[in-house]
């Protein structure tokens, strides 16, 4: 084969997988939601973090500002200490509450930021007080059942 | 008599294994000769394009088409099982995913290897065998630079390239029949895809694959043909055995990479 249709095919070949590698990063990844690309960093510490897994969301009014950066149980206070990598961008006052959320019945956990009045912001490093922990399901129906026995209790007390 | 059976079978295992761990022993040396003599492929690059072009261009019809029709049984299953749930909008996920970490990388890499890689074998083997290798030897020429590096060299530039091709087509495929035919959302097919699936552990993970793929089969083809016997039958089983042991390389270094990627590389 004549030399310069072969470099036309290889040409084509070539430009064909770098369209398709732009469709897979922009169209079917993420890339372009990868915000300013710069990240401040925040603690929470939190009793119970259910199912939340390293690079889960974080998101605000259902917007998604950053990912999980690391869970780790602290050792000192016996809970878990969960590191968030927030996007530049969105700055939260510093009472700002987080919680420890589920998306849909089935779905995945994630971590959901309620902005607070304060007039000082979030800064790198610094610690998120208020926080939630997960609702674990065997809990709620224990604390559930326990209400209704004490209601049951008091009825018949009431009886009496 | 039957201590001695026993012994016979077991000494025929041993020596099966023997030979295996040789031949991947061999393949390991020759991918690294290959290596070592590659200067000359990038010196002349117009002998990689060359083989670009019959591994990689040729490949392409194949790839396109059965990265679609994967695309597309995908989209149906997917869609099939996940209505029982009510989550049928996330089959762009299970498309994406499939393709993009597992199905691209590996289905391609078992199509090269049956495409290009047993052309290249039977192509080396032939050269063998008609003798122009000694041929090129006599005049000072090392045929594993001017023959077999270019034809590596192409295979390993070729197979990336194929797999983001076959994984583009696949998600589109999967997106003509969940959305075009059975009639999934379109927003939610694309957001929930974009939302699961990460730039870097999934698409450069399944590129990263497909590299280690392209090395190990146009490793093995170029060594099998390479070391074919100069007959039509040692040509012919050289083929055989490039198909057979590259489609096995491809799903042993598919697990090893997906439990390492999966656990993170620590």
């Amino acid at each position: 084969m004549e030399r310069s249709t072969l470099n036309l095919w290889v040409g084509i070949f070539v430009l064909l997988g770098f369209f398709s590698f732009l469709m897979l990063a922009f169209k079917v990844g993420n890339l372009t939601a990868g915000g300013s690309g710069t990240t401040y960093t925040v603690v929470a510490h939190f009793d119970n973090i259910g199912q939340l897994k390293e690079r889960a969301p974080v998101r605000s009014a259902g917007v998604l500002v950053g990912r999980v950066r690391s869970v780790q149980f602290d050792p000192v206070h016996y809970n878990a200490e969960v590191s968030l990598a927030i996007d530049s961008q969105y700055q939260f006052p510093k009472d700002t509450s987080a919680s420890v959320l589920t998306s849909g019945i089935l779905g995945e956990q994630y971590i959901g930021l309620d902005a607070g009045g304060d007039e000082k912001m979030l800064k790198n490093g610094d610690e998120i007080k208020l926080t939630q922990g997960a609702m674990v399901l065997e809990r709620l129906i224990g604390q559930f059942l326990f209400s209704k026995a004490q209601e049951g209790g008091a009825s018949q007390g009431g009886q009496k | 008599m039957p201590l001695d059976a026993t012994m016979r079978g077991i000494r025929l295992i041993g020596e099966r294994t023997l030979r295996i761990v040789e031949r991947v022993g061999a393949t390991i040396a020759f991918l690294g000769l290959t290596l070592a003599q590659s200067a000359t492929s990038f010196r002349r690059f117009g002998l990689v394009i060359r083989e670009i072009f019959y591994a990689g261009v040729q490949s392409l019809i194949i790839i396109l088409v059965s990265g679609l029709f994967v695309g597309m049984v995908l989209g149906l299953q997917g869609h099939e099982t996940l209505q029982n749930y009510g989550s049928e909008q996330s089959v762009g996920v299970l498309v994406a995913l499939s393709l993009v970490r597992e199905l691209g990388p590996v289905v391609s890499a078992l199509l090269f290897a049956s495409r290009a890689g047993s052309a290249i074998t039977a192509e080396i083997g032939l050269m063998k065998a008609t003798e122009q290798l000694s041929a090129m030897e006599m005049m000072a020429v090392s045929p594993i630079s001017r023959v077999v590096a270019p034809r590596f060299w192409g295979g390993v530039l070729s197979m990336p390239v194929l797999a983001m091709l076959f994984s583009a087509m696949g998600i589109i495929g999967g997106f003509l029949v969940s959305v075009v035919v059975i009639g999934v959302d379109d927003g939610a097919f694309w957001s929930q895809m974009q939302a699961a699936v990460d730039f870097r552990h999934d698409i450069v993970n399944g590129i990263i694959k497909s590299v280690v793929f392209g090395i190990a089969v146009s490793a093995i083809a170029t060594f099998e043909g390479y070391e074919a016997p100069p007959t039509a039958e040692g040509v012919s089983g050289a083929t055989t055995r490039t198909v057979v042991s590259s489609s096995l390389a491809i799903l042993a270094l598919d697990l090893v990479m997906t439990a390492f990627m999966l656990k993170g590389w620590n």
